[in-house]
């Protein structure tokens, strides 16, 4: 679990530095998306990766079956306040957010991006796409609940992982939960500015131009 | 009169010599016949655990009992400073020669010399032991084992692990007794409280048990009973005890013909928290070693005193000039580390002066001001941080700022059942170890001696000794739990519960357990006099009435019913408080813990009658009502020169 | 003081509970929680009720005997404390109490809040000691231990084994009370020795058991009432993992 976990966390470091040359140009991004296409290593870690959710997502289930066995008769009173986080107690929650919006984002973008080279057919425009998806507030809403849910579970699930492969002792545990805050505030942040950077330059500060720019470059 | 039943079997030949000597000399069995020994440990405390782990590790088939949840509440876990061992690693000169001479002049030349010599000498392989089986304890910079002072001493031999000694040693030893119970050698009964002795031909061979969770009535056999169970401290009601801790397997042997030895030796601590009100359960007590670096003190002036009670002025305003640091006045060679017993005497004269410091009056200070300032507060904080954190959470006053408030409570008994040099009773194949034994403590334990003594009984004495015995027993088959006296004896302890459930009077267990208290602490207490004692003793014998017509005890004896085991276990206090009475009142001198106030110095000290009480007084059950009979065991002194203890100079 | 409890009643193991309620009065701030049910008892045993059985011993913080679940909190409302040391004035006035017994599968209730906490019992046994016999040991003082691996051996072996991180973990996890055995055990190197295998067996019977697994919500370390860090998990994970890798 907390293998797979550090693994998947290393996977959003990658992904989201890929979303962020978003940012700079769609030149950039689309490059980007034509590496990840075409690279050896890449590919041959898709399956990994998958694999790596695979491992990750049974392990939780198990686990989390597991753990409801342990306390047949519920308390009346659970003092809430209890020094835990509210993150490390609700982590199968926010996984289970995580992989609701994990399914939306493949469909919109996976499904019509690598699927399609899977697939031998022509994917669809990268850039495009994020337009198209990020111009609709609702969208945007749903990207950013997912990413503040993700927040949650890595900032547990960053030190948490550590903490279970045993490179962990007093003096670490602090340093390793004040790196796990700083982790997911950064992936988390990185994450969030392109809905905001997309949404709001389309429609407040006429990136519309550079839309038809980018659209057409891109096609 | 000399009885010829008390044979101590101290073997001959000189001191030093006498337990090696002994230990060639005594019989061994052979680990095959080992196998077919079948051993009984009540108790899992220090001795108990030790004993039976040890006797496991041999290859005995054990069987131990303990009435909690787990071997691992034993009181033995609350001792809090230390253990000491004459280890001489601080090179102070300390030796084995000296730990035995001071615990032989701590308990006022009251205990057998060759038994004293034996636990000082087996002393320092109990910490080799306690390291080997990674107990935690102290250590210097430079990875040495710590030690500190203790009251008693004048030399630094106290091994400790922060304010959690007993608790670290007893780890170790539950570990032991783990290892031998996973490894089959040693079988656990928890939630188990023995409730009789049967005897089969004059030979203790099992017990009857309660099963306290389902209240079933169980029986078990064995070649041999050892009985672990600790002191009788509670028949106080309030002590420094657990709750739970009790006398009962003792009064069950004494009943069945184990004598009982020096019940008037109660050791009274003087380091406790100081009584609240009337529903207190009990005492807790603050670790001797806060000693080493408090000072204790009452004001000089009855001004102040009143001040402080109606809460005027805090203690830290008293100037340094106006007070009385009592102990360092009277004792300048020991100062605040004089035995506790002379501590607990010093405190009582003060507070019946109209010193105690609280607005019960009695109370006094200890006070580590001094010491903070000397050493920093880190410091001390490192030495006694649980024990300051323990008392602020109990009294609301932070001990760094002010003084705490101190007061001497019941906490240890030096009596018990008579065992000879070999541990055991007058009933053959029944061994009395630790707490539960008369001791080797005299008139008064030192402070760090009872994990001493617990785990010098449990690994390194008993084991060799029982042998001895058993290897008499290898062609005994094992016990039959059907034989008559295992009827009979059930018998008679089902008519006890029912009888005890069938009285429905008015007051709970507790209302009288407070009672005979009160009584207790009253007249049997810190002083006691003829007078005293007579009342008591009357006055015991009413309360004793006042059980068995009017305690109400609720519930069933199937089921758990912790009611009615405290019930049990009153029976049995009360019968003790009548023995330690009577026991004080026939011991006409005063010595160590006990203290008739007809036989003191001018300055208020102790002061003993060599001549008619040099003697170990071991009590005879006589049956119901009846006064048990007086067997004197003479203390003979070979090597050391028995004088009056000084603490003085 | 007076104050209203609200207590888990349950004649046995096999019978069904209940919540019960009572008043008590008189109640001096200075009286500790178990002595406020003692009070409650005996006027319960007074009016020919049955009393409430409750799990205590030595009412100083260290045997681990007593438990309760106070108001949602192991050893109730306040810091590092067992439930004999908490004090009533740690409550208000009126305050309603809800007391329960240690809930896991793991450890049965026995009557009303007493529960069987033999598992731990049985962790213990399938590791939890340094393999010696008594006698034949040399001098304490031959391996020097660096005051400092003395001092993190103590504070994990402080434990007292009260089951306050069972009842408080919400996955019932044990994993607290195994790691302060094993941590200061490998802390030491008399316990180094078996270090791995004694990992591995005792979170082989603590998971047997029915404990649930760790998730690191550090709700244990916060109501330990002796402050036992979960650092401690962390060196149970690593002697654990090395185990493991060279099955």
């Amino acid at each position: 679990m907390s293998l797979s976990g550090l693994f998947l966390m290393i996977f959003l470091v990658v992904h989201v530095s890929l979303n962020l040359t978003a940012l700079f140009s769609s030149k950039a991004y689309l490059a980007a998306c034509e590496f990840m296409d075409t690279n050896l290593l890449v590919q041959v870690m898709v399956p990994v990766l998958a694999l790596g959710f695979i491992v990750h997502i049974i392990c939780s289930i198990i686990v989390t079956l597991r753990n409801q066995t342990a306390r047949p008769v519920k308390y009346l009173v659970v003092n809430k306040a209890a020094a835990s986080s509210w993150a490390s107690k609700n982590m199968f929650v926010l996984g289970v957010i995580v992989l609701g919006f994990l399914g939306l984002h493949f469909f919109h973008f996976w499904a019509k991006m690598q699927l399609q080279h899977i697939l031998g057919q022509e994917g669809a425009n990268a850039y495009n796409l994020l337009i198209e998806l990020f111009s609709k507030w609702y969208y945007c809403v749903l990207y950013i609940v997912w990413v503040i849910a993700l927040y949650f579970h890595i900032s547990h699930g960053f030190w948490s992982a550590f903490q279970s492969i045993g490179i962990n002792n007093s003096k670490w545990l602090p340093r390793l939960q004040i790196i796990a805050k700083i982790y997911a505030i950064v992936v988390t942040l990185a994450f969030i500015s392109i809905p905001i950077y997309f949404f709001f330059g389309i429609h407040f500060f006429g990136l519309q131009k550079l839309i038809i720019y980018h659209v057409q470059l891109g096609s | 009169m000399i009885n010829t039943q008390l044979q101590s079997k101290v073997p001959d030949g000189p001191l030093h010599e006498k337990w090696t000597n002994h230990k060639s000399n005594i019989k061994v069995v052979s680990p095959a016949n080992k196998r077919k020994l079948e051993i009984i440990v009540v108790g899992t405390g220090l001795g108990g655990a030790s004993a039976a782990a040890s006797l496991g590790e041999l290859g005995y088939n054990v069987k131990v009992f303990c009435i909690s949840d787990s071997p691992r509440r034993a009181h033995s876990i609350a001792a809090q400073g230390g253990i000491n061992a004459a280890k001489n690693y601080q090179n102070d000169n300390d030796s084995i020669y000296r730990l035995f001479y001071d615990t032989i002049k701590g308990g006022d030349y009251r205990s057998r010399e060759a038994n004293v010599y034996r636990l000082a000498e087996v002393s320092p392989l109990i910490i080799d032991q306690c390291v080997a089986q990674g107990v935690p304890f102290a250590r210097e910079y430079g990875g040495m084992l710590a030690n500190r002072s203790f009251g008693g001493a004048q030399v630094s031999r106290t091994f400790y692990a922060r304010g959690q000694t007993g608790q670290q040693l007893l780890l170790g030893a539950y570990a032991a007794l783990n290892r031998q119970i996973a490894s089959g050698n040693v079988k656990s009964y928890n939630r188990r409280e023995m409730l009789d002795l049967v005897i089969i031909d004059g030979q203790a061979k099992g017990i009857i048990a309660r099963n306290l969770e389902t209240g079933e009535i169980e029986r078990y056999g064995a070649h041999a009973v050892v009985i672990a169970t600790g002191g009788y401290g509670n028949a106080f009601f309030l002590s420094t005890n657990a709750m739970n801790s009790n006398g009962s397997a003792m009064i069950q042997c004494y009943k069945r013909g184990a004598f009982f030895a020096n019940p008037c030796y109660a050791q009274i601590h003087p380091t406790c928290i100081p009584v609240h009100g009337e529903q207190q359960s009990k005492l807790t007590l603050m670790s001797e070693s806060l000693r080493n670096d408090g000072r204790i003190w009452v004001p000089k002036k009855l001004e102040d005193v009143e001040k402080l009670r109606k809460k005027q002025i805090k203690p830290s305003q008293i100037a340094e000039a106006d007070r009385d640091y009592y102990l360092e006045r009277r004792y300048p060679a020991f100062g605040n580390l004089v035995p506790r017993d002379v501590a607990s005497r010093a405190a009582k004269e003060r507070c019946d002066a109209g010193f105690g410091v609280n607005e019960t009056g009695l109370a006094v200070f200890l006070d580590f001001s001094t010491a903070i300032e000397r050493l920093g507060q880190k410091v001390i904080a490192e030495r006694y941080g649980n024990l300051f954190q323990m008392y602020e959470k109990i009294t609301d006053v932070n001990p760094y700022k002010e003084p705490m408030q101190i007061y001497p409570a019941i906490h240890y008994t030096m009596g018990g059942i008579w065992v000879d040099y070999n541990l055991m009773t007058t009933i053959p194949g029944l061994y009395a170890i630790g707490e539960a034994n008369f001791s080797d403590h005299g008139g008064n334990r030192l402070g760090a001696s009872a994990l001493m003594q617990g785990l010098a009984d449990g690994y390194f004495v008993l084991p060799y000794t029982i042998g001895d015995y058993l290897a008499k027993e290898i062609q005994t088959p094992k016990t039959n739990i059907n034989h008559e006296a295992f009827n009979e004896t059930e018998k008679q302890i089902k008519e006890k519960i029912n009888k005890i459930l069938n009285i429905k009077g008015k007051q709970p267990v507790d209302v009288i357990h407070k009672k005979l208290g009160r009584i207790m602490w009253e007249y049997v207490g810190m002083a006691r006099n003829e007078n005293g004692l007579k009342k008591a003793l009357e006055l015991i014998e009413e309360v004793r009435n006042e059980f068995w017509t009017d305690v109400l005890v609720p519930g069933t004896n199937t089921e758990f019913n912790q009611e009615l085991e405290k019930a049990m276990r009153l029976v049995d206090f009360l019968e003790i408080g009548k023995l330690i009475a009577l026991d004080a009142l026939n011991r006409k001198e005063s010595c160590g813990g006990h203290f008739r106030e007809e036989m003191q110095t001018e300055d208020g000290e102790t002061k003993r009658d060599d001549e008619n009480y040099m003697h170990v007084a071991a009590w005879e059950y006589q049956g119901e009502n009846k006064t048990p009979i007086l067997h004197k065991e003479p203390l003979t002194y070979e090597t050391v020169h028995v004088s009056t203890r000084n603490y003085k100079d | 003081m007076k104050f209203k409890l609200k207590i888990w009643r349950q004649k046995n193991a096999k019978a069904k509970g209940y919540f019960e309620d009572f008043d008590v009065d008189n109640i001096s701030p200075d009286t500790s929680f178990l002595e406020m049910l003692d009070i409650l008892n005996n006027n319960l045993i007074s009016a020919g009720k049955e009393p409430v059985a409750f799990d205590h011993d030595c009412r100083e913080g260290i045997c681990g005997m007593c438990s309760l679940y106070i108001n949602g909190r192991a050893h109730g409302p306040d810091e590092d404390i067992t439930t004999c040391q908490l004090h009533m004035r740690k409550f208000k006035d009126g305050d309603l109490i809800t007391v329960e017994p240690w809930r896991s599968a793991a450890f049965p209730v026995v009557k009303d809040l007493v529960v069987n906490r033999n598992a731990f019992d049985q962790i213990l046994q399938a590791g939890g000691f340094v393999s010696v016999n008594t006698g034949g040991v040399p001098d304490g003082n031959t391996i020097p231990i660096s005051k400092l691996d003395a001092d993190e051996a103590m504070d994990a072996s402080a434990c007292i084994g009260c089951g306050a991180c069972v009842a408080t973990c919400k996955n019932g996890s044990a994993m607290l009370f195994v790691a302060a055995r094993v941590s200061a055990l490998a802390k030491l190197p008399q316990g180094k020795v078996e270090a791995q295998q004694r990992a591995k067996a005792m979170v082989a019977k603590m998971d047997e058991l029915g404990f649930g697994s760790c998730t690191n919500t550090q709700a244990c370390q916060a109501e330990c009432p002796k402050g036992i860090s979960i650092a401690h998990i962390a060196r149970l994970n690593r002697e654990f993992l090395c185990a493991k890798l060279k099955d």
